[in-house]
């Protein structure tokens, strides 16, 4: 039985893992972004807090996966459901490169445009939306990217905990020594990586200002 | 020439000393008072508090000590915001959105100040003209536009709102010399016509001597003197010599702008 005849007889299968995987990514990054954005913005503007804020985000970074999600288990209300808590530590990951490329996107806009702007009576919040974060998005995006592919990576190991998405074909793989099962799950998931990596591209290319 | 200076001073720098973060004393006891529709330069080398000097007036900074009033009142007063949209700003480097269009650029402050469209688009295209720009323009972003049209926006952009008060720092420092003559020529003209009160940072001798009603020489964070361009070559305090020197022979007092006298 070859990989596309796997694929034909358990489609309706694997569109439900991916379903799945789809919910644990956008959920988490989702989060990421919402968390992510204002803290970014927030230590670009009091650059004293950068340092203990990006060193806590790359710590987390720094956790094996598999460790998280068992750290994560014992925490109530969120370990009653898997899929929360693996929404939680996706989150978690995504946060890095989102607070990261928000501070550098917002610190990296020239300084004589900032300086024109507050000169000219341009509020706080006037600056912000109007010309840091538009000049700053293309980098934010970048940082968005990674943290959907990190994403849809670390997702397939939330299977390990009853998650679900597209990891359970490959630990059932794993287990059965079946390398169809495993395809089924690593080659959707990767198709889904490639495929988010494009679109927030090309949404960044978009909405890059010249 | 119809009397425009008002009696009173449009800007007042009142024993100001400005100590920088690490401590450095930039300014020190500075007292000066510029005349409402002069065009005062501040002249000095690199580092003689200039920028500093400038940047007190619309509160880019504040002072460690003194005041400085604008138009009588203290500018630690009131709100802030308000202070800088009825001063316009004008430094070397521009600094246009590079995301707005140069239509948006120069409306920018008009419309966050609530201009109805009718009034805007008749100003933008005044303000167009008045910097010597081609109606065309307005569409352009500003990395389609050379270093003098940029600058030629900076211009226009500080002017939109028709402040009294242009706080001008280096604006044609970073222009190769055809074109700086060029917008000193323009800015002279418009002065004429506009009468704003102009504060004008330079350490060019020539273009103080071009478009100065009267120069202020700094040097180490204190002002050595405030004289019109003529006595100014004619001193013979030896820090002013010094500068004269420095220029050569080259400078002359071709007197263009005898602002508010």
């Amino acid at each position: 039985m070859n990989f596309f005849h796997f694929l034909g007889q358990n489609y309706a299968d694997v569109l439900e893992l991916t379903l799945e995987h789809l919910w644990l990514v956008g959920w988490s990054t989702f989060f990421a972004i919402v968390i992510g954005i204002p803290l970014g913005i927030a230590i670009a503007r009091h650059p004293a807090s950068s340092k203990p804020v990006l060193t806590v985000a790359n710590i987390i970074q720094t956790i094996p996966s598999l460790a998280l999600f068992g750290f994560l288990l014992p925490v109530p209300w969120l370990g009653d459901r898997a899929d929360r808590l693996a929404i939680l530590a996706l989150t978690l990951y995504g946060l890095l490169p989102v607070i990261r490329n928000t501070y550098t996107g917002i610190r990296g806009v020239d300084p004589a445009v900032v300086e024109a702007g507050r000169g000219m009576g341009l509020t706080d919040s006037q600056l912000l939306f109007q010309v840091q974060l538009p000049l700053a998005l293309g980098v934010i995006l970048s940082g968005v990217r990674v943290a959907i592919v990190i994403s849809v990576g670390l997702a397939t190991i939330a299977a390990a905990i009853g998650a679900g998405g597209l990891g359970e074909f490959i630990f059932r793989g794993l287990a059965m020594v079946n390398n169809q099962l495993i395809l089924a799950g690593a080659i959707p998931a990767a198709m889904l990586a490639l495929l988010a990596d494009f679109s927030v591209g090309w949404l960044e290319r978009r909405l890059q200002p010249r | 020439m119809p009397p425009t200076a008002s009696e009173r001073p449009a800007i007042e720098f009142v024993d100001v000393s400005y100590v920088a973060l690490g401590g450095l004393a930039v300014l020190s006891g500075l007292n000066l008072s510029v005349r409402g529709g002069e065009t005062l330069v501040l002249l000095g080398r690199s580092g003689s508090g200039k920028t500093t000097t400038l940047k007190l007036v619309n509160r880019l900074l504040l002072p460690s000590a003194g005041e400085v009033r604008v138009n009588g009142v203290p500018n630690s007063q009131g709100d802030v915001i308000r202070l800088r949209r009825s001063i316009g700003y004008v430094i070397q480097d521009v600094g246009l959105f590079p995301h707005f269009t140069v239509e948006r650029n120069i409306g920018l402050v008009p419309t966050i100040e609530g201009w109805p469209q009718e009034r805007l688009r008749p100003r933008i295209s005044e303000l167009l003209q008045m910097v010597g720009l081609d109606a065309r323009m307005a569409s352009r972003y500003p990395h389609q536009l050379s270093g003098g049209q940029r600058q030629r926006v900076g211009v226009a952009r500080a002017l939109a709102a028709d402040p009294e008060i242009l706080l001008m720092d280096e604006p044609f420092g970073a222009l190769d010399p055809l074109t700086r003559a060029e917008l000193q020529q323009e800015f002279l003209a418009l002065q004429q016509r506009l009468r704003k009160t102009v504060v004008f940072v330079t350490h060019d001798l020539r273009e103080a001597l071009r478009i100065g009603s009267r120069i202020a020489l700094m040097d180490a964070g204190r002002l050595v003197a405030v004289l019109a361009p003529q006595d100014f070559l004619r001193s013979d305090d030896p820090l002013i010599s010094a500068y004269v020197r420095a220029f050569g022979d080259g400078p002359e007092c071709t007197g263009n702008n005898r602002g508010a006298e």
